[in-house]
C-alpha cells in the first residue's frame, strides 16, 4: 500500500473555477466535499458508525425475542466471551490457521512465480492453472473439497487408496480437520499471491541478478541474497492482505465443518457468526466483533511501519 | 556433462511443474468429469478422474430442477450490477476529488477512506445487520449491496488512474466552459477506462463469489443468491450422495466467471495485479 500523499495538485478545475470564483475558495471546498459526500455517507453508515455502535452495544445485554429492554452490563460481555472455551479455542485455531496457511502460501506463491515468470506458452498455461482457484467462490471450493475429503470414496482417499495409503477422516477427526481446512485455503490462495510475486520479480533490477551470477552465486544464493531482499516489500504487503483475509473469511468453515468437530475448526469470524446468527447472543457477538476489529487495526497499523521500512529498503 | 545438465534439469523441472499443475487442477478436472458422468456409474468409482464413455447432461438437469438456479442467477446479477453501478459513481467522484482538488483535510480524509481496506465489511457483519434492519432493508437485495456502495479500493484505484492522466485535455475543456461533470464524464472517464475496467473485474468477481453477508441478510428463498443456493445444495447432497449433481451445481455457479476469465485472461490477471499493487 503505497501512499504517496505529496502529489501537488493545482487542477484544471481549480483553475477553471478559479477564473469564475477566485474570491470564493469556499465554493471550491464545498465542491470537493460534495464529490466525496456519497462515499462518505456509505462509509459512515457501514464502516465508521458500526464500530461505534458495536462498541456501545457490547456493553449491553440484549435478550433475544423477549422484547425486554437491553440492560447495561459494563464489560460483562467481554468477560463472558473471554471465559468462553469456544472463543478461546476459536482464537487459538485462528492463530494456527493464519500461520499454517500463510507460510506455505507464501513459499508456493514465490515458487510458482519463479516457475512461470517467463512468457512462454507453457508458463502461461501454468499461470492460469495456479491462479484459477482464487477466482471461484470459496463456497464452491468448499463444495468441491467436501467431496475430495469424503471418507473412503472421496477423491483424496480414492487415489491414496490406489497407492496403498489409508487416509484419516479428513474433516471428522478433530486433530486433522483444521489442517484439511488449511490445505483447502492454501490451494485457493497461493495462485492469487503468485501474481504479486510475478509483478514484484519484474521490478527486481536485472543488474543485481546478473552481477550475482558473474560473482558465481548459485541459484539458491541468488534467491537468498538478491531476490528475497528485493522482494521484501511484496512479501510484507502480501502478508498483510493475507492476514486480513484469513481473519475475515469463513465461508468454507460454514459449508464444510460448521466449526466442528468439537470446535476444532472454529475461527473468530465463525464464532461471531454463530453467536449472532444461531445463538442470538447479540452482546457476545458484539464484544467478539470489537475484539476482532482491534486485532485487524493492530495488524494494519503495525504493518504500515513495516511496509514503509521495507519500501525504503532499510528494514 | 554440461550439455546433459542443460537438457536434463529443465526437463525434470518441467515434469515436476506439470505434476504440481495437475494436482492443482484436479479438483476442477473432477468437477468436469463427475458432472457429466451417468448416475449408474456407481459411487465406488465416483472419484475417478477418467471421463465416462457415455457423458450425460442428467446431473445438470437434476441440479437445475432441485434448486431455483434461475432465480439465483438473476439475484446474483442484480447484486453484482447494482453494486458496480453505484460504485462507479462514488469511486469516480471521490477519486477525482482526491486526484485533482485541493481542500482542507484531504490527507486525513484519504486515510479515513483507506480504513475500509482494513475494516473490511465481513468483519462488521453484526452491527451492519442491525443497520440494515433499521433501514428497512433486511431480506432485500439492496440490503446485500448497501455496505459496498463506497469502495476505498476503487477510490484509491481511480485516484491513481486520474493522477496518471495529463491535465491538458481537462484544462482545454474547462477553458471552453465545460461544467465539472462534463469534464469528468466526457474527458476524464474515457481516458480512465483501463482503471475502471480493472476495478469492475475485481468488483464483479468479489460480489459474484460473496457468501457470508448475503447469508446473514437474506431469509426468503426468492431473494437468495447463487452462493447461498449452492451451500444449501451441498448440505443436501451430503444426505443424498448425489455427487454428480453436486459437481454439476458447483460448475453452474463457477461457469460464468470461468468463461469470462478464459476469454479475457490477460485483462483479469492484469486487473488483479493492479488491484493488489495499487490498493
Amino acid at each position: 500500500m503505497d501512499l504517496p500523499m505529496s502529489v501537488a495538485s493545482t487542477s484544471s478545475v481549480d483553475l477553471a473555477l478559479g477564473h469564475r470564483a477566485a474570491h470564493k475558495p469556499r465554493r471550491l471546498r464545498l465542491f470537493a466535499y460534495g464529490l466525496l459526500a456519497p462515499s462518505i455517507l456509505f462509509l459512515a453508515l457501514f464502516t465508521y458508525l458500526p464500530v461505534v455502535r458495536v462498541a456501545i452495544e457490547s456493553l449491553y445485554d440484549t435478550p433475544h425475542g423477549t422484547g425486554a429492554a437491553p440492560s447495561f452490563v459494563g464489560l460483562g460481555n467481554y468477560a463472558k466471551v473471554l471465559a468462553d472455551p469456544a472463543f478461546r479455542q476459536a482464537a487459538f485455531n485462528n492463530l494456527v490457521y493464519a500461520v499454517g496457511v500463510l507460510v506455505p502460501t507464501l513459499v508456493l506463491a514465490l515458487a510458482f512465480a519463479l516457475a512461470v515468470q517467463r512468457s512462454t506458452r507453457f508458463a502461461t498455461v501454468l499461470r492460469t492453472v495456479f491462479f484459477f482457484p482464487s477466482l471461484v467462490p470459496l463456497v464452491a471450493a468448499a463444495s468441491l473439497f467436501f467431496f475430495i475429503f469424503l471418507p473412503g470414496v472421496g477423491l483424496l482417499d480414492y487415489y491414496l487408496g490406489k497407492i496403498g495409503i489409508h487416509g484419516p477422516n479428513w474433516l471428522g477427526d478433530s486433530d486433522i480437520a483444521l489442517w484439511s481446512v488449511i490445505g483447502l485455503t492454501v490451494w485457493k490462495n497461493a495462485g492469487y499471491y503468485m501474481l504479486f510475486y510475478i509483478a514484484g520479480l519484474q521490478n527486481v533490477p536485472r543488474d543485481a541478478v546478473e552481477a550475482a551470477m558473474i560473482d558465481g552465486a548459485n541459484a539458491w544464493q541468488r534467491l537468498r541474497f538478491v531476490l528475497l531482499p528485493a522482494l521484501a516489500p511484496t512479501t510484507a504487503f502480501v502478508t498483510v492482505i493475507a492476514l486480513i483475509q484469513l481473519l475475515t473469511s469463513v465461508d468454507h468453515v460454514i459449508v464444510l465443518t460448521r466449526g466442528g468437530p468439537s470446535n476444532a475448526t472454529n475461527l473468530l469470524l465463525y464464532y461471531i457468526f454463530q453467536s449472532a446468527h444461531e445463538n442470538f447472543d447479540y452482546g457476545k457477538a458484539a464484544a467478539a466483533t470489537l475484539i476482532s476489529v482491534a486485532i485487524l487495526l493492530a495488524i494494519s497499523f503495525g504493518s504500515l511501519r513495516v511496509m514503509e521500512r521495507g519500501a525504503r529498503g532499510d528494514g | 556433462m554440461a550439455k546433459l545438465d542443460k537438457q536434463v534439469w529443465p526437463a525434470l523441472g518441467a515434469a515436476l511443474l506439470s505434476a504440481i499443475a495437475f494436482l492443482w487442477a484436479s479438483p476442477f478436472l473432477w468437477t468436469l468429469v463427475a458432472s457429466f458422468r451417468p448416475d449408474g456409474a456407481g459411487s465406488a468409482d465416483m472419484a475417478s478422474l477418467l471421463p465416462d464413455l457415455h457423458p450425460t447432461l442428467e446431473n445438470f438437469r437434476t441440479a437445475l430442477e432441485s434448486g431455483s438456479f434461475g432465480i439465483y442467477y438473476i439475484n446474483t446479477l442484480i447484486v453484482v450490477a447494482g453494486v458496480l453501478a453505484v460504485q462507479c459513481v462514488t469511486v469516480s467522484l471521490a477519486g477525482y476529488a482526491f486526484a485533482r482538488l485541493r481542500f482542507p483535510g484531504r490527507d486525513l480524509l484519504f486515510y479515513a477512506f483507506l480504513l475500509q481496506l482494513m475494516l473490511v465489511p465481513p468483519a462488521l457483519i453484526v452491527p451492519n445487520l442491525r443497520t440494515v434492519v433499521d433501514l428497512g432493508l433486511y431480506d432485500t437485495l439492496p440490503g446485500v449491496m448497501a455496505p459496498y456502495f463506497a469502495s476505498a479500493f476503487g477510490t484509491f484505484l481511480m485516484r491513481q488512474t486520474f493522477l496518471a492522466l495529463p491535465r491538458d485535455f481537462e484544462e482545454a475543456a474547462a477553458i471552453d466552459g465545460a461544467p465539472w461533470w462534463a469534464i469528468i464524464w466526457y474527458v476524464l472517464l474515457p481516458m480512465a477506462r483501463p482503471g475502471l475496467i480493472a476495478f469492475a473485474i475485481v468488483s464483479v468477481t468479489t460480489h459474484w463469489n460473496e457468501f457470508l453477508w448475503p447469508l446473514m441478510v437474506i431469509t426468503s428463498p426468492a431473494n437468495q443468491t447463487l452462493t447461498i443456493g449452492l451451500a444449501a445444495f451441498t448440505m443436501g447432497a451430503e444426505s443424498g450422495k448425489e455427487w454428480g449433481v453436486l459437481a454439476a451445481g458447483t460448475l453452474l455457479v463457477m461457469a460464468p466467471l470461468a468463461v469470462a476469465f478464459i476469454a479475457f485472461q490477460r485483462r483479469f490477471v492484469d486487473s488483479f495485479v493492479f488491484s493488489g499493487v495499487k490498493g
